[in-house]
């Protein structure tokens, strides 16, 4: 069938996409790294200057990038444990004989179709809100002083409001592993007297690692960009207590108008990106049937 | 005896599973029912559930005030419109991919899914002012194109897994009987590609109807999809609950309604063909 015509042909169908997404990359990322080598302003039109390195000097010793470093870090991590570890807890429970399965699983996905600013907006008021939130009004039910969680705990807020976005997703694609899992492995192992954690350790577990590593895979690409959540919410404050990476080079580009340093912020979360990028891809490449 | 144990056990697995769900889905349900309260009854305390004067004016209001039709069809535009253009880029591609497969096919696949990694912020401020330069700012054209783009290696992806299981053989004997190329693919193929191509598109729309980091950033009031329009809401003015909960609503509904019906397909795509 891969004559040399077809071979052409072949080659002609797939390079619109090679070209689109190559462009996608390079274009863009070159200007973003000329522009981090510049002394560049919007306010300040025309008065662009080389200045070599000196932005990216200014961007990694800032304190802001080191507390933006931790929480990107703290918000991916977190999310991770949250959605995996539950998310296999989840799967688990749904993988049981019940009633109604059909509802619980519709209404267990559905929080991942919310759109990140719609999630945001409903945590951040109905909820979170110490005045008006339903955990203030079940604090006081309950003879509890509210507790105001954008402003004492603002990171750990966002880390809950992106969990319960994706701890579904995750559950959702474990369980779709799960039920390819051979019943009568499992009752060999049960006959032959494993218990439920032997078997949870040495049957469930292996067989659902492909589908985990491809979650955190996903999960990971996504959260290293979380950046709705907190510009409807806490727009990454009080102080920097709850900027990421991503939400620290938006302000520094698009609300202090300072293009040089954004670029240089850009350029490190690329270098940044690449390397858990590299690490990812080893870990699933062999997990992808290309 | 043990029919007994295992009625419990389901009976305890039933009851666990419902509170997690129940738990899950509750502020979706709460938004829902707020949509229906009168401001005051928004924040009343104690809150009430169900007993209250059930009223649509949050829907009308939210219309009126900020013209919600126009950012819904700007979400509509712009979900749809880039999904369209992407498939008519990625059809070919992993079209060729699947039935015409070389030596580097793999690795153009892996790197395609690499551009994934390169994170949207170390693009901004080039593509913000490239937009500026063009006139693409704000405007639903070039939000197209930037979604089209975002997406396209998830859409070369999930096509390229459903046309691999299409069988060789079948063109083969296609072949045989007599059939020419284009015989071939008009009545072999395409019969046999059409669910993956639906499935794809159902969910790259929904992926787009949700993307919350270019349209926040290259829209304002013209051209914002309903994920911008709803974050205006969070430097409000007054009462604004029930409005917020309405404005919510019907943002989530018809994805969720897709989303609902993608369950399956959603998994194999995210997941790059990996679990199924």
């Amino acid at each position: 069938m891969s004559t040399a015509h077809s071979r052409t042909a072949a080659r002609l169908m797939i390079s619109p996409a090679v070209l689109l997404l190559l462009g996608w990359m390079i274009v863009p990322l070159s200007m973003t790294i000329w522009f981090s080598l510049l002394r560049y302003n919007l306010l300040m039109p025309g008065m662009e200057t080389f200045i070599g390195l000196d932005n990216y000097r200014y961007f990694l010793t800032d304190p802001a990038f080191f507390a933006a470093f931790k929480n990107t870090i703290i918000l991916v991590l977190g999310v991770l444990a949250i959605t995996t570890i539950g998310g296999i807890l989840l799967a688990l429970l749904l993988d049981q004989p019940i009633w109604g399965q059909g509802v619980v699983r519709i209404l267990t996905i559905a929080p991942f179709f919310v759109m990140p600013t719609v999630s945001a907006l409903v945590w951040k008021n109905m909820f979170m809100n110490p005045v008006n939130g339903l955990f203030a009004h079940l604090a006081k039910s309950l003879g509890l002083q509210p507790f105001d969680f954008l402003s004492h705990a603002p990171l750990f807020s966002i880390i809950l409001m992106v969990s319960w976005m994706w701890l579904p997703f995750a559950a959702l694609i474990l369980l779709t592993a799960l039920q390819s899992l051979d019943r009568e492995q499992m009752e060999a192992a049960e006959m032959d007297g494993a218990g439920p954690f032997a078997r949870f350790f040495h049957i469930t577990l292996p067989h659902v690692s492909r589908a985990a590593t491809v979650v955190i895979l996903i999960e990971t690409i996504f959260l290293l960009s979380v950046f709705a959540e907190i510009l409807v919410t806490t727009n990454g404050g009080p102080g920097y207590a709850s900027t990421n990476i991503t939400y620290l080079i938006y302000a520094q580009s698009l609300l202090q108008f300072d293009v040089g340093g954004g670029a240089a912020g850009g350029i490190v979360a690329v270098v940044l990106a690449n390397i858990v990028a590299i690490f990812l891809m080893r870990m699933i490449g062999k997990n992808l049937d290309a | 005896m043990a029919r007994a144990v295992t009625n419990r056990r389901k009976f305890i697995a039933t009851l666990l599973a419902w509170t997690v769900a129940m738990l899950l889905f509750f502020p979706i349900l709460w938004t829902f029912l707020t949509s229906f309260k009168t401001e005051a009854e928004a924040i009343a305390s104690p809150p009430s559930f169900l007993f209250f004067d059930w009223t649509f004016e949050n829907y009308s209001t939210v219309q009126e005030r900020s013209n919600y039709a126009r950012h819904f069809w700007n979400s509509v535009v712009i979900s749809v419109g880039s999904t369209l253009l992407g498939l008519l880029v990625a059809v070919p591609a992993a079209w060729a991919m699947a039935f015409v497969p070389g030596k580097r096919t793999k690795d153009v696949l892996m790197w395609m899914l690499s551009t994934k990694m390169l994170p949207p912020v170390g693009v901004l401020i080039p593509i913000y002012l490239l937009f500026k330069q063009f006139g693409l700012l704000d405007t639903r054209t070039g939000m197209v194109i930037v979604l089209m783009l975002i997406n396209l290696p998830i859409i070369v992806w999930m096509l390229y897994t459903y046309f691999k299981e299409i069988p060789g053989e079948i063109l083969e004997a296609a072949r045989m009987d007599g059939a020419s190329l284009r015989d071939e693919i008009i009545h072999v193929l395409t019969p046999m590609a059409v669910p993956g191509i639906a499935s794809t598109l159902l969910l790259n729309v929904i992926l787009a109807w949700n993307e919350a980091f270019w349209t926040l950033n290259l829209t304002a009031a013209k051209a914002a999809p309903l994920t911008a329009f709803i974050a205006s809401y969070s430097s409000p003015e007054g009462l604004f609950y029930a409005k917020l909960s309405a404005a919510s609503t019907m943002a989530i509904a018809p994805i969720m309604i897709l989303g609902w019906f993608s369950q399956k397909q959603l998994v194999r795509g995210l997941t790059f063909g990996a679990v199924k």
